[in-house]
């Protein structure tokens, strides 16, 4: 759990540039962290690369907040 | 040469514009996938072609209204190549017919290759170019998607579809570095022109200011400049190469 979170915490960091401390569970990409649409469907694409699964385009979706990804990324570990 | 160290993928590549669009891009250093869908001896002969050049060449059968098949040509040119940095949508059929008369399967079939192909095949590329934040998406339009045409509502909508979905496409990528633009041919010798009677030829030439069909490598140089750095600041843009018929 932890380990998941410190690896989707450095994607967004990376992608978004944001502070390590802004990005809290309930926080979300677009309201909190400053991503628009195209830097959701990017973030998703990278979790993908990382964590070496698919995200179908209606999981996809529902992700909205750092923890929608990383309850996501653990359920399907 | 412009294009050294690029991929290049041409749907509709074995015959016609997208032949010789496929050529032209590795004259200029391209590496290409040649995407067919029927004729697997034609793409082989472009594909041979190009290697004789010197450039790497792949030919890869799809139906570009598949999405499926679509995904599949597309990891196919990534596996073979490592990367991809332009695709051309260039794949297209006609069933032409009078509105009054146009039987729903002809106007679903071309909607499907003509438009929702282009769909497919950008929505498909989409996240390698993402990656490389670069990226050029060419789309082989038609001058009577500009002009309208009788006797071709399924592939006048169509391609004047394909201009609409040009503009959006710009616009949400222009961000990541890619550019979107799209050429509205005109008349041009292919196997399509071909088959017209000489009076159905004359009466096309009346309406041409530079009083002569076009060739495929005028199409092809045009592409050849939106997929090069030279057409750098431009998207969402339909040039017409069409000899001055529609202005």
């Amino acid at each position: 759990m932890a380990e998941v979170l410190e690896r989707v915490t450095k994607i967004i960091v990376d992608r978004l540039g944001v502070d390590e401390a802004q990005v809290k569970l309930e926080a979300s990409f677009k309201d909190d962290l400053g991503a628009d649409s195209l830097d959701v469907v990017e973030l998703v694409m990278e979790l993908e690369d990382e964590f070496n699964m698919e995200i179908s385009d209606d999981d996809a979706e529902k992700i909205a907040t750092v923890g929608d990804a990383v309850n996501y990324i653990n359920g399907k570990m | 040469m412009k294009l050294e160290g690029k991929v290049a993928l041409v749907t509709g590549a074995s015959r016609g514009i997208g032949r010789e669009i496929a050529l032209e891009l590795a004259r200029e250093g391209a590496n290409v996938a040649i995407n067919y869908a029927g004729s697997e001896a034609k793409a082989a002969e472009v594909a041979a072609e190009i290697k004789e050049m010197g450039r790497e060449a792949i030919a890869i059968q799809a139906d570009v209204s598949s999405s499926e098949s679509v995904e599949s040509m597309v990891k196919q040119t990534i596996e073979a190549f490592g990367r991809l940095d332009i695709l051309v949508n260039n794949a297209g059929i006609t069933k032409d017919n009078l509105l009054m008369r146009m039987k729903e399967a002809d106007w679903d079939d071309v909607i499907n290759t003509n438009l929702k192909g282009v769909f497919l095949c950008t929505k498909a590329v989409t996240r390698q170019m993402m990656k490389q934040r670069s990226g050029r998406i060419i789309n082989i339009s038609s001058i009577v998607g500009v002009s309208g045409n009788a006797g071709q509502a399924n592939y006048v909508a169509a391609k004047s579809g394909v201009i609409g979905l040009t503009k959006t496409t710009a616009k949400e990528l222009a961000s990541r570095g890619i550019t979107v633009n799209a050429v509205a041919p005109g008349f041009i010798t292919t196997d399509m022109t071909d088959q017209l009677t000489e009076e159905t030829k004359s009466e096309m030439l009346k309406q041409i200011p530079l009083a002569r069909l076009g060739e495929p490598i005028d199409i092809a140089k045009t592409v050849l400049f939106l997929a090069s750095e030279d057409s750098r600041y431009m998207t969402g843009q339909t040039l017409h190469v069409d000899g001055g018929m529609v202005m």
